[in-house]
């Protein structure tokens, strides 16, 4: 088990820089979640820490060592690819013991090490196939077991579960969970899917354009989302965004339209000053539908989901999402009235786009 | 307006009508010609087509005459060096372009053009650079090693591989570029894989890029074996078959026996022995492709 | 590898790649520039046996010879006569096979007439019968129909031969074409004829060049039936050179011969510089068969 350390990391691809004096600590047996949408980075750093990418400037450090220039197979680490990369023409067992092999390691060792994978991914009835003869689900699997084999302190994973289905996702996803429960690992893992990194992280990175945008756990970034990026990242259905304007009212900060609001409750990080252009953030399920709400709106728009219902509303010129959980009857066109939660809610500065 | 059953019918033809080209290609220039040979090979003929049955004697006469044996023995030479030769340099070559090099376009184009040249002017280029008195032999004595020698092509012994040299220099690279092919659809990530568990780069082409190839290379093998079956061209423009008859090869043997010496039988068994060798390479691979993928629309 | 500092990029095995690659170059390059600067010399230097120098004074009358004063056999008019032979047959057996090679591939891919398959089958297979058991009783069948030895002799001959390749690439082109697209355009009341040439074929430019340039290469550099099928008047450029080099009485004039090779070569390496590209796919496509 080994943690990670990078310090002002800088990547450039042909005059290009795609990371820039990034900074980042990877505590030993931790699930880290590199999250972002595409071209922010993720993989490039992943692909940096794997000795697969040269960096420009900076240093890597796994285990206490700095690895920044060694290869690949001298880092200690072990990674699963998003297409599997198995061998095609090698059974099972010889994909998972290939590496092993060429490095000369006595057969014992070999056949014990790819034992143990191979009953802790539950591959044993498969050791004798080749890839083409497996399930998309095995095959990941296969390739979880050549990483293991190789019995590193850090585990990579580039996006592994975005060429399945959505319910072998689902499966394997829980499946990676209880791997890093029993193993306790060290696992950097790579996503676009939110859902992913909120299931599986300890803790999230969220990344834009080669930056950090926020580092903690699931709960941190989706509670106190330090910046209208992350805010809207996170969330399905996403945040709603409502633009506004602080006043100062008797030493309290409140917002005018396009509805009232007392923010004496919200955890202000920052000093408000009157008249600054904000962002509101509301989640959708932070709108209680509730006959004595504050605010009036017109539902547009009822989108049943089975255990709960997405309503739209249409409260003024602004278009809310808001999520319902009872088994109430709502229709299009019914009038509501609804309340917000305001030690829930987001504020951003509209220019830097910062929490406040 | 309704069509009428006769119509409906009539323009089913069509499609039928608009393949007749290719019925009667198949059906008289492949089909017809072929049986016609395989008449031929078991009759009488010499000048003229005969007409009586003679079961193999042709066949007999073809294998115990010197000329076709000695054909034979060349094509094995021939065929064993070229091939083996040009899957090795079409391999190699392909594996280096790959390795991201600087003016790979320019280095392409190197490797290629000779493909695009006719085997004639193949074998006579060839032919005017081993000549011996005038061609490498002689350019190298001047350049001070006295002592060299090149004078293959004019060996009766020797000829054969000259005619392998030329033909070598003119299809390696279109077997690069089948290789390269091959080995640019091999997914990158299982190089990254490798390259994570400490494979050295040979022992990944090795154990994992060609057996991943074996598609490929089973092509190739199969194209440059019926191109020695074929071998006529270059071997007429090169050496004329000679000095002598020392570098005939089954192709020339049978032409001139069609037309010079005007013997249709023994051509014609030498023609289905060659057509014999042909089904026997190529049936299998055609073989394992009917049966993988079904073309056209289902 | 260095655990301090960069990864140098001119590692032993770098440079090895580059060695090796331009030493190969250099093998196959040599041939072409050995023609060209024997086409430059003059005889007087030739016979100095130095084919790796370059020519001491450039001289053009090797080609001028070549192209319209080399003894072919009986006239001793130049590979001249040859280059236009060359096109006459060229053009005809580019057009006629690309068509009939669309048609069939058309017919194949989107009306599937029954028993249509086995006809393509037995043509590929045939597309592998040397051509040594089917050149006699094409001789005596075009002989008898009255076309042998004429240029129609030799675009009927290339047409039978080249109908694999051109029919394969053709059917595989259309089989990646939805056939959604066929439907829509029955039911919009296109007929077999109408579809083809209003639909199919302008959508078929890319496989066309391609075709064209296999086509036009693999004609341009046939030797063999050119020899048999064509007649004396028709005879390609390619019979031709081998006449002017192997047929020759008296002094060989070996700078009229380079010459003469890189004008017969002319044509399919101008159209091989020009197309790269295509070129490679067209053989990876044909050479594949199926």
């Amino acid at each position: 088990m080994s943690g990670v350390n990078i310090r002002d990391l800088s990547i450039a691809f042909g005059g290009h820089k795609v990371i820039e004096k990034l900074n980042l600590s990877v505590v030993e047996g931790e699930f880290l979640v590199l999250l972002g949408p595409s071209g922010c980075g993720k993989s490039t750093l992943l692909h940096s820490i794997a000795g697969l990418i040269e960096v420009s400037e900076g240093q890597i450090e796994i285990g206490g060592q700095d690895m920044t220039w060694a290869e690949p197979s001298e880092r200690g680490i072990g990674m699963v690819f998003q297409s599997y990369a198995l061998y095609p023409t090698m059974t099972v067992e010889r994909n998972m013991s290939f590496g092993l092999r060429v490095n000369r390691v006595p057969k014992a060792e070999i056949e014990k090490r790819v034992a143990r994978a191979a009953e802790i991914l539950q591959l044993g009835p498969l050791l004798a196939r080749k890839p083409s003869q497996l399930s998309g689900g095995q095959r990941q699997r296969v390739a979880i077991g050549r990483a293991l084999v190789r019995e590193a302190g850090v585990f990579l994973f580039d996006e592994p579960l975005s060429n399945l289905d959505a319910k072998l996702r689902g499966e394997l996803r829980r499946e990676l969970k209880l791997l890093h429960k029993n193993l306790g690992s060290t696992m950097i893992y790579v996503t676009h899917d939110q859902v992913e990194a909120m299931t599986l992280a300890s803790r999230v990175v969220v990344m834009k354009s080669g930056q950090i945008q926020q580092i903690g756990t699931p709960a941190e970034v989706y509670e106190k989302p330090q910046n209208r990026f992350v805010a809207g990242f996170l969330g399905a259905p996403g945040m709603n965004f409502v633009d506004s304007r602080i006043e100062i009212e008797n030493g309290q900060p409140v917002l005018r339209s396009p509805f009232a609001l007392g923010l004496g409750d919200y955890d202000f990080q920052v000093k408000p000053q009157n008249g600054q252009a904000v962002t509101l953030g509301l989640r959708p399920e932070h709108i209680s539908i509730t006959p004595d709400g504050a605010w009036e709106a017109e539902i547009q728009l009822v989108e049943p989901m089975g255990n709960h219902q997405v309503l739209w509303l249409k409260a003024g010129d602004v278009l809310l999402s808001a999520v319902v959980h009872e088994a109430l009857d709502f229709v299009a066109d019914q009038r509501v009235r609804f309340t917000v939660d305001v030690k829930r809610v987001s504020l951003f500065d509209q220019g830097t786009e910062a929490r406040l | 307006m309704a069509t009428s059953r006769l119509k409906a019918r009539l323009r089913g033809l069509t499609p039928w009508s608009a393949l007749l080209p290719l019925a009667a290609t198949v059906l008289v220039a492949y089909l017809g010609t072929a049986l016609w040979s395989l008449w031929i090979s078991v009759s009488n003929s010499r000048t003229f087509p005969g007409t009586e049955f003679v079961g193999l004697s042709q066949y007999e006469r073809l294998f115990d005459n010197d000329r076709w044996q000695h054909a034979l023995y060349n094509l094995g030479i021939y065929g064993v060096l070229f091939i083996a030769a040009c899957m090795v340099i079409g391999f190699l070559l392909a594996v280096f372009i790959d390795q991201k090099v600087r003016g790979e376009g320019v280095l392409r184009v190197a490797f290629l053009y000779p493909y695009a040249m006719s085997f004639v002017a193949t074998g006579l280029v060839w032919q005017w650079v081993l000549n011996p008195e005038s061609g490498l032999q002689n350019a190298m004595q001047q350049l001070g090693w006295q002592g060299f020698t090149f004078d293959w092509i004019i060996d009766q012994d020797k000829v054969i591989y000259t005619v392998v040299i030329a033909s070598v220099w003119q299809a390696s690279g279109l077997v690069m570029a089948l290789m390269l092919a091959g080995l640019r659809g091999i997914d990158v990530e299982i190089w990254k894989a490798a390259q994570l568990d400490g494979v050295p780069a040979w022992r990944v082409y090795l154990s994992v890029v060609l057996p991943m190839m074996g598609p490929t290379l089973a092509t190739v093998f199969v194209l440059l074996s019926t191109a020695v079956v074929k071998a006529f061209d270059v071997v007429v423009a090169m050496t004329q078959g000679g000095p002598g008859t020392a570098s005939d090869l089954p192709a020339k043997f049978i032409m001139d026996h069609l037309f010079g010496r005007a013997n249709l039988a023994l051509a014609s068994a030498g023609a289905m022995t060659m057509l014999l060798t042909v089904l026997v390479i190529v049936a299998p691979l055609l073989y394992l492709r009917s049966r993988k993928k079904e073309g056209g629309h289902a | 590898m260095k655990k301090n500092g960069k990864r140098s990029h001119f590692t032993p095995a770098r440079i090895g790649v580059y060695g090796f690659l331009l030493f190969s170059a250099a093998f196959f390059l040599a041939p072409l520039y050995i023609m060209l600067t024997t086409s430059f010399k003059s005889m007087d230097e030739i016979r100095l046996g130095q084919i790796f120098s370059l020519p001491h004074t450039l001289t053009f009358d090797a080609w001028r010879l070549a192209w319209s004063e080399a003894c072919t056999g009986v006239a001793c008019e130049g590979v001249r006569a040859g280059f236009w032979n060359s096109v006459r047959i060229a053009v005809p057996s580019t057009v006629l096979p690309i068509l009939i090679g669309a048609l069939n591939g058309y017919c194949l891919s989107f009306w599937r007439p029954r028993g249509a398959n086995w006809l393509f089958g037995v043509l590929m297979l045939g597309a592998f019968i040397p051509l040594q058991v089917m050149i006699y009783p094409l001789v005596k069948l075009e002989a008898a129909l009255g076309m042998y030895s004429s240029l129609t002799g030799i675009v009927v001959v290339h047409i039978i031969f080249s109908m694999p390749v051109m029919t394969l690439l053709f059917r595989n082109y259309y089989a990646a074409i939805p056939m959604e697209l066929f439907k829509a355009a029955r039911i919009d009341g296109g007929g077999f004829w109408r579809i083809f040439v209003q639909l199919m074929l302008p959508m078929s430019v890319p496989i066309v060049i391609v075709a064209a340039i296999m086509q036009i290469t693999g004609v341009w550099n046939d030797y063999i039936l050119g020899l048999v099928f064509a007649g004396r008047e028709n005879l390609p450029m390619t019979v031709q050179l081998n006449n002017v080099i192997n047929t020759t009485t008296g002094e060989r004039l070996y700078n009229v011969n380079m010459a003469a090779t890189m004008l017969t070569s002319a044509v399919p390496l101008l159209v091989y510089l020009v197309s790269g590209r295509w070129f490679v796919r067209g053989i990876t496509a044909g050479a594949v068969k199926g």
